[in-house]
Order: structure tokens, then sequence, then C-alpha cells
């Protein structure tokens, strides 16, 4: 009989190659039912504009964040997308609240349930703002509302950060210090945050490497 | 037929994804709900993630709303909608367009009107996110047999090397705040959230432990990122 892991690996694979018919689907139909078909070379010319970056950055995020969020977190987070806004810190928040770890099975299981609820949650406020969108849109373009929305990585990393900062000050330091001292020098990387999210891990794990050899762990 | 950015046809097509998408969120809750109570974790642990989870993902989710509001200028809603419901990020799909839209020699500032260039932005829109689809049912089995080994020959080392993957993750997003302090006190604003936020995580940590108010936990991470959201609006029109 296969275990709730191997069936999740499985129910995985399946609603993951679906979301990518779902995908391609799309641009498909709109294509068949406007009978409209961009030219090649339009396509070209605005995928070169953005492929190579984000094909890069969507390598990167899979190979980081997949032993971050587990089995089913990974398949459900990299199909509803927004990874670093909402998935992973509301994943990395409920593991941290029940006090599991990601490679035991009460951590795949919480960590699938934040994603999974984060999910629904994100999908049923876009649908009440698309509905109300004549009204909300005043309040939730207003000038006053701006810096809240502005700021909402710091307001968030600010809280997650302190939590694991303070349970592994030692391991935080190097990381931190080199993220600092890297975005201070070179302001413009703040764009492709997404590409420096594995060096703070390889910074991360060098330092935690060298001090683990030494027993400062 | 008759093409605009908001025909009913591309909201049917939106409606379906969001079926979707839901569906699948649902069938993993369930499963995953189920299989928490098997393993002994309590129906109040359980419940108490799927409400705090739900409250933190209220103002990102409201954030996720405003790129809708940000594209739909451009795009209609149907599309941004599709978009920020699979695989989206305002932080991709906005460069997306824009780009589609340069190689057209078409403007940002009003409405498509052509089917074939709305055709082609879906297009690009599509395929520049496909490697977050397509990888992850390749690459998982060799990650997780990986991470395995590693915590079977040393279970410490696999502890930091987790850990250490966290770390390197929240560490880039706080060394990013620091990226506007060149352009002088406005600059700092993004650092005084951050402080504020996690100051206000620090107090609801203390008034947990001190106070034993466990009930605060469920609300903790959206008492920290909505005070400091405040805090942002406060200070931005003093210091700017």
């Amino acid at each position: 009989m296969k275990t709730y892991m191997e069936k999740t690996y499985q129910y995985g694979k399946l609603w993951i190659w679906t979301a990518l018919i779902v995908v391609l689907l799309v641009p498909v139909l709109i294509c068949l039912y406007y009978d409209a078909w961009p030219e090649g070379t339009a396509l070209l010319k605005g995928l070169l504009g953005v492929a190579p970056i984000y094909w890069t950055v969507g390598c990167i995020e899979v190979i980081t964040y997949t032993p971050m969020l587990g089995t089913g977190g990974t398949f459900l987070a990299f199909v509803t997308g927004n990874l670093t806004s909402i998935k992973a810190p509301a994943a990395l928040n409920a593991m941290e609240n029940a006090g599991v770890k990601i490679d035991s099975e009460e951590g795949e299981v919480i960590s699938t349930i934040a994603i999974a609820t984060s999910t629904i949650v994100t999908t049923m406020i876009i649908v009440i703002g698309v509905c109300a969108l004549s009204y909300l849109t005043p309040i939730l373009d207003s000038p006053i509302l701006a810096p809240a929305f502005d700021n909402i990585l710091p307001a968030l990393f600010g809280g997650l950060g302190i939590v694991y900062i303070s349970k592994n000050w030692k391991l935080s330091i190097a990381p931190l210090v080199c993220m600092i001292a890297l975005f201070l020098a070179v302001p413009s990387l703040a764009s492709s945050v997404g590409v420096l999210v594995p060096v703070g891990v390889l910074i991360t794990l060098g330092a935690g490497r060298i001090m683990y050899k030494k027993g400062m762990l | 037929m008759q093409f605009h950015v908001n025909d009913t046809f591309l909201y049917l097509l939106a409606i379906g994804v969001v079926i979707f998408v839901m569906a699948q969120s649902i069938f993993f809750l369930v499963r995953a709900y189920r299989r928490g109570a098997e393993l002994g974790i309590s129906s109040a642990d359980l419940k108490k993630t799927v409400k705090a989870t739900a409250i933190f993902t209220i103002a990102p989710a409201i954030s996720i709303l405003l790129g809708v509001i940000t594209l739909s200028k451009f795009l209609g809603i149907p599309l941004p909608w599709i978009r920020m419901s699979v695989i989206g990020a305002i932080t991709y799909e906005l460069p997306a367009a824009t780009s589609t839209a340069n190689a057209l020699g078409l403007s940002l500032s009003e409405s498509i009107k052509e089917p074939t260039a709305y055709a082609a932005i879906a297009w690009v829109m599509t395929l520049g996110i496909l490697p977050s689809i397509i990888l992850p049912p390749l690459l998982m089995k060799k990650i997780n047999s990986g991470m395995m080994k590693m915590k079977g020959k040393d279970s410490k080392w696999g502890d930091i090397f987790m850990t250490s993957m966290f770390l390197g993750m929240i560490s880039a997003f706080l060394g990013m705040v620091f990226a506007d302090v060149r352009s002088g006190l406005k600059g700092f604003i993004p650092i005084f959230v951050l402080f504020v936020s996690a100051g206000l995580m620090a107090v609801c940590g203390m008034l947990i432990k001190k106070l034993k108010w466990q009930w605060l936990e469920t609300y903790a991470m959206s008492i920290s990122m909505v005070g400091a959201m405040i805090f942002a609006v406060i200070i931005t029109p003093i210091i700017v």
C-alpha cells in the first residue's frame, strides 16, 4: 500500500501536468476564439525581453524552494505562484507556530495546509476584488495607502526574520552582513532579488558548514 | 469575433482557471488535514494553522489584487486575473506585458484594441513562466532523495542545512530593504518598517511567553505585518 507521501507525489504530478495544459490552453483558446495568431517575430522579441531572466529565476526557485515547502506544498505553490510574497512565508510561519520541521510528515502536512489555505484566501480576495473593482480601485489605488503596499515585503520579512534570526543568530550573521553589503553596493540588484536567494543560501551554508565543523553550532 | 479586453469569453476563461486553482487547493487541503488528524495533530492545532494562515494572507493578497488593478488599465481584468491566479506575480507579469508591448510598438497607457497583440502578450506571459510548472515534477524526486541521503548521513547537519535554506531566503529579502538608502531619508523608510515589524513580532513573542497568551500565536504574524504597513502610511508623508 502506498504511503501518504508517495500518493501526494503522484497526485501532485497529475495536478501540475494538468495545470500545464490549463495554462497553455488560455493563449491557445484566445487565438482560436478571436482567430488572432501573433507573428512569431513579435512573440520572440517579447519573450527575449523576459525569458532569459525569468527562466533562470524559475529554475533557481524550483531548486531552492522545493526542500523548504515539501512535496504537496511545492506542487501547489508552483502552480499558484506568488511564492516569495505569500506561499513560502505562510508555510514557514505555520511550521514555526506548529513546532514542526519540513523533513517530517507533520511538517509536510502543515506546510501543505498553509499553502492551500493561503491560495484559497488569495483567490477569493481576487474574486471579491474583481467583482467590486469599481468600488475598490479608488480606495486601493489611493496615494494614502500606497506606502503600505510599497512596503509589504519589509513588513512581512521583518516579523518572519526576527523569529528565525533570534533562534539561529550565529548562523544569521554571515548572510545578513553579506546581503546588506551587496544591496548597499549594487542597489539595482533589488529588482532581481529572486536570483539572490540561492546566493544567500550558499553563503549561509558555507558559514554554517565552517561553524559546524568548528563545533560552534 | 469582436474583441474587447473585458470580453465575456475572457471572463469565462478566467473563471475556468480560478475553478481549477480552487479545486487543486481544496484537494490538497482536505488530504493534508485528514493526514494531520491521522498523525495525531490535534484538531485545534490544525484549525489554528488554517486560521492563522488565512488572516496572514489577507494583506499580501490585497497587494496582488493591486497588481490586477495595475495591469487591468492596459490588459483589461480577465487576463491579469488569470495570470495572478496561476504562477503569477506582478514582478513578472508587468515586465512580460511591457516587453511584448514594446516589441509590438504599443503604448501601455491605454487598453489594447488588437486581438493579435493581446494574444501575443498572453503567450509571452505564459511561456515566460513555464519552467516553474515543468521543473517541479521533473526535479522533485532527485531533490528530495538528496535531502534524505544527507539527513541519513548526518542528521544535525541536515537540520542546519534546512535552517540555512530558510535563513538564506530571509537574508536576501532583508538585504534588499537596504537597497535604497542612498536616496536619502526616504530610502530608509523600508528599514524603519522592517524594524517596526520585527519589534511588533518581538512584543507578541514576549506576551506569548511571559503572559502565556497562546491565542496570540494565531495573529502575531498578521499584527506585525499590518502594524508595520500602518506605520509606513503614517511615516511616509512625514519623511517624503
